[in-house]
């Protein structure tokens, strides 16, 4: 009798778990991708604790959670490694709708992930979508803080130069007049020949006579 | 008294800026490429043989003129002949065009070294779509790096035709690279002499710490391996010849200006025989320089592409046949193909059409030059690299400085003719004349900051200088040769250096360079004529690649324009000095 029991049992969980069956989910490992000499053989403990952690992502949905190891069915498990699985209702024999298990799961992704030592990329649930992470964005991009910074820098730059040029050509036209003010005020003796001083003759290009310029005693002061 | 005219402080700095000025970004994206399509190792020989026969001939020359006449090219040429001004104001015209859309990539330059200070790069990873259940469309057709470029860079709109709006982005670096390029010609020689001194020697340091970090990548064997290998039946290609010259010709920069108001700034007494013996051969050696670096790069991606393409393949036959994680790999992969293929000959047929066959002979051979392979090919290697953000500052800071000391020299083209007319310098003190250029061409070039905008830096880009310089330096050689005259150029050199002239100079201006030149422009204009309505590359966002399109009318107007713009100048230059004569001389005679 308990064997009869035992054989519709798995006879009724072999209906409900199939592959490509209703409300199934396929699911692909690769771990030797993801962990390469430290991988894990796949055998029945580590079927266990997958089991035991989709039990805990239904057991986290409002209204599932007397949900039970032994209402996670397993089936097809292949080399790859992939198998699918299915979740039964306790009361019904029928299985948990597929939008509530995929609900379940994408909530409790990170834990199952972390579970396994995988990430999305490695322990793939086919039909689940993974939520990508948002790109973080900063208040201020950044290039424009960097902008900014050089744009100040050469904007500082330039004026400098364009004052301090503006400053020395100031300077130069200052030159020559401050010369013609300080004949007036300078108390030592210029030569003085025909009213003009002698300096500026020079720099009129002038040619002075040496025989009359040699000594400055020779020349009366004024 | 005269003022005296501004000189450089050392030789030094002269030979820095005509470096700094050649050495720009064609030897880096545009050399490469040609070597590439040429006939790899065996593309040296044509470009060697043009660098000795057209490049040290013609850029002596044009030292020479400058460090003779001690003007800039519209006074220069005019003291050679007052019929050939129209020479030096084509010269200033093309200038004028080439500044205004070469500081644009700087530009670019500027927004990628801003944006390289960022983990992850943002050019390596897609934007998530709208419900952030995958990544956005476009992205995934193209690749991350054409998409930053094309989406974020550019925002490029699908044709020429619809223009866009305004990108504040671009505009603001366009504004920021200008105002770089006053800074550095604010002071005229005084400032640029220090610049150079930078702008010509970073491009190779970096280039130095890119040759170590690129021979040592996985893969960079293979690139180089490939397109050094000579093909040496290329040789026997014309279009290989003619690219070398053209390359040679273009890449010294003759024919802007800027080689004469540079070395118009030089002591009489310069050697500038051995500047420009020096300068030519420091610039072909930096172009093989950098494609060997640019091979290396080449070859790393072209791996790393092959690569994930043999890992995809493996991935998608192990889900297909569920076979055991790790059991295929790149080795065993065709045994095992074909066993699949002879065991489950349904399935493996269901999963055919979407095996790609990689290649790593096909990832190499896709050549790219430009825009392309500088913000597109090299950022997708960058991204691969370990620290990928120092290798993305340090490349885009050495683009810049190539770009920067290209616009040097083009500045310095179109300022020192103004500078040296009485008519504006009397008026205007120099940071004013040069803060107007600057200020014209930023306005002009925000142009380029459009969504097409691309589209008409590619119409700049290919036809604003090629012909114009052409001719222009046909006129040259012919005006000195012939005009001015060889044997008094010769014994004004003389006079003025105090070396006497080697035969081989004579041989080649007189001849060999004017032969070169002419059967160039032949070559150039029949391949316009015979290529019928010219097309352009345009971006198409939904299929994730370039289409391409022809130009509409008003575009080939703008393009004819550009050429007639500057080549009219010369005949319509002469033709204007001789009728002004004429009625000059109508005038006088009855007085006299």
């Amino acid at each position: 009798m308990l064997w009869l029991l035992f054989f519709l049992i798995t006879a009724i969980s072999a209906e409900l778990c199939q592959p490509g069956g209703k409300n199934a989910f396929k699911v692909r490992l690769s771990i030797k991708t993801a962990l390469g000499d430290k991988a894990y053989v796949w055998d029945t403990n580590e079927e266990y604790l997958f089991r035991a952690m989709v039990a805990f992502s239904m057991r986290k949905v409002p209204n599932r959670e007397a949900t039970e190891l032994s209402h996670v069915l397993l089936c097809n498990v292949t080399q790859r490694v992939s198998f699918w699985f299915v979740v039964t209702d306790p009361t019904s024999n029928h299985t948990l709708p597929a939008a509530e298990v995929q609900s379940a799961i994408r909530m409790n992704r990170n834990r199952i992930n972390n579970a396994f030592l995988l990430n999305d990329q490695t322990l793939e649930f086919l039909k689940i979508p993974t939520t990508l992470a948002p790109p973080t964005d900063p208040s201020v991009p950044v290039w424009i803080i960097t902008f900014g910074v050089v744009f100040c820098i050469v904007t500082i730059a330039v004026i400098l130069l364009i004052v301090s040029g503006v400053r020395q050509r100031r300077r130069k036209n200052k030159g020559p007049s401050e010369v013609d003010d300080s004949e007036d005020k300078c108390e030592n003796a210029i030569t003085i020949e025909n009213g003009i001083p002698c300096d500026s003759l020079d720099t009129k290009g002038g040619h002075i006579n040496e025989v009359f310029l040699m000594e400055d005693e020779r020349l009366t002061p004024l | 008294m005269e003022k005296a005219r501004p000189l450089w402080a050392n030789p030094l700095q002269f030979v820095f800026a005509c470096i700094s000025y050649a050495v720009g970004l064609g030897n880096v994206w545009r050399f490469p490429y040609l070597c590439q399509m040429y006939g790899g190792g065996s593309f040296l020989v044509p470009y060697i043989i043009m660098l000795i026969v057209e490049g040290m001939p013609l850029l002596h020359l044009e030292l020479a003129v400058g460090q003779r006449m001690r003007q800039g090219s519209i006074g220069a040429w005019r003291t050679i002949s007052p019929y050939l001004s129209g020479v030096g104001i084509a010269s200033v015209v093309v200038s004028f065009f080439l500044s205004m859309y070469y500081n644009v990539i700087n530009a670019w330059a500027f927004w990628y070294l801003f944006h390289s200070f960022q983990d992850p790069l943002p050019w390596s990873v897609c934007p998530l779509n709208d419900n952030r259940t995958g990544y956005e469309e476009e992205c995934e057709k193209a690749s991350s790096t054409q998409y930053f470029w094309y989406r974020k860079t550019l925002n490029i709109s699908p044709s020429i035709q619809e223009s866009g709006a305004l990108q504040w982005e671009p505009a603001l670096c366009l504004i920021l690279a200008w105002l770089v390029v006053y800074l550095c010609i604010l002071r005229g020689t005084e400032s640029t002499g220090k610049v150079v001194y930078f702008t010509a020697s970073l491009p190779y340091c970096v280039l130095i710490i890119y040759l170590v970090r690129g021979l040592t990548l996985h893969g960079a064997t293979n690139g180089l391996v490939y397109m050094f290998t000579p093909k040496v039946e290329q040789l026997a290609n014309p279009k290989a010849w003619i690219n070398a010259a053209t390359q040679i010709f273009f890449s010294l920069g003759l024919g802007f200006g800027s080689l004469i108001a540079f070395a118009s700034y030089n002591e009489p007494s310069s050697n500038c025989q051995k500047h420009a013996v020096l300068v030519s051969l420091i610039n072909s050696c930096t172009s093989i320089f950098a494609s060997v670096v640019t091979f290396s790069i080449y070859g790393f991606k072209a791996t790393f592409n092959y690569e994930n393409c043999l890992s995809k393949v493996i991935l998608l036959l192990t889900n297909s046949f569920d076979l055991e994680d790790g059991f295929l790999t790149a080795s065993n992969l065709e045994e095992v193909k074909d066993y699949l293929a002879s065991t489950f000959p349904d399935k493996y047929g269901e999963v055919l059409p979407q095996l790609k066959n990689c290649s790593l002979e096909a990832e190499l051979d896709t050549a790219v030059q430009g825009t392309g392979l500088a913000f597109i090919v090299y950022t997708e290697a960058i991204k691969n690299m370990e620290v990928s953000q120092l290798w993305s500052v340090l490349y885009f800071l050495m683009l810049l400085m190539l770009g920067i000391g290209s616009m040097l020299g083009n500045t310095a083209a179109i300022l020192t003719p103004l500078t040296d007319s009485e008519f504006l310098s009397s008026r205007l003190p120099q940071e004013a004349i040069s803060g107007l250029v600057c200020l014209l061409n930023c306005a002009m070039g925000l142009l380029f900051t459009l969504e097409a905008g691309n589209y008409w830096f590619d119409i700049f880009n290919d036809y604003a200088a090629t012909l114009s310089l052409l001719l222009i330096v046909l006129v040259e050689i012919v005006a000195v040769c012939y005009v001015y005259g060889l044997r008094r150029f010769e014994s004004d050199l003389e006079a003025m250096t105090g070396r006497p002239l080697n035969w081989y100079w004579k041989a080649m201006w007189a001849g060999v360079s004017p032969l070169l030149i002419v059967s160039l422009f032949i070559f150039y204009l029949s391949d316009y004529i015979l290529t019928g309505t010219l097309q352009y590359q345009a971006w198409d966002a939904a299929q994730g690649q370039l289409v391409t399109k022809d130009y509409p009318t008003y575009a080939l107007a703008v393009i004819g324009l550009l050429v007639a713009s500057s080549t009219m100048c010369i005949p319509l230059v002469a033709l204007g000095t001789f009728l002004t004569r004429r009625f000059k001389k109508g005038d006088a005679a009855p007085v006299a």
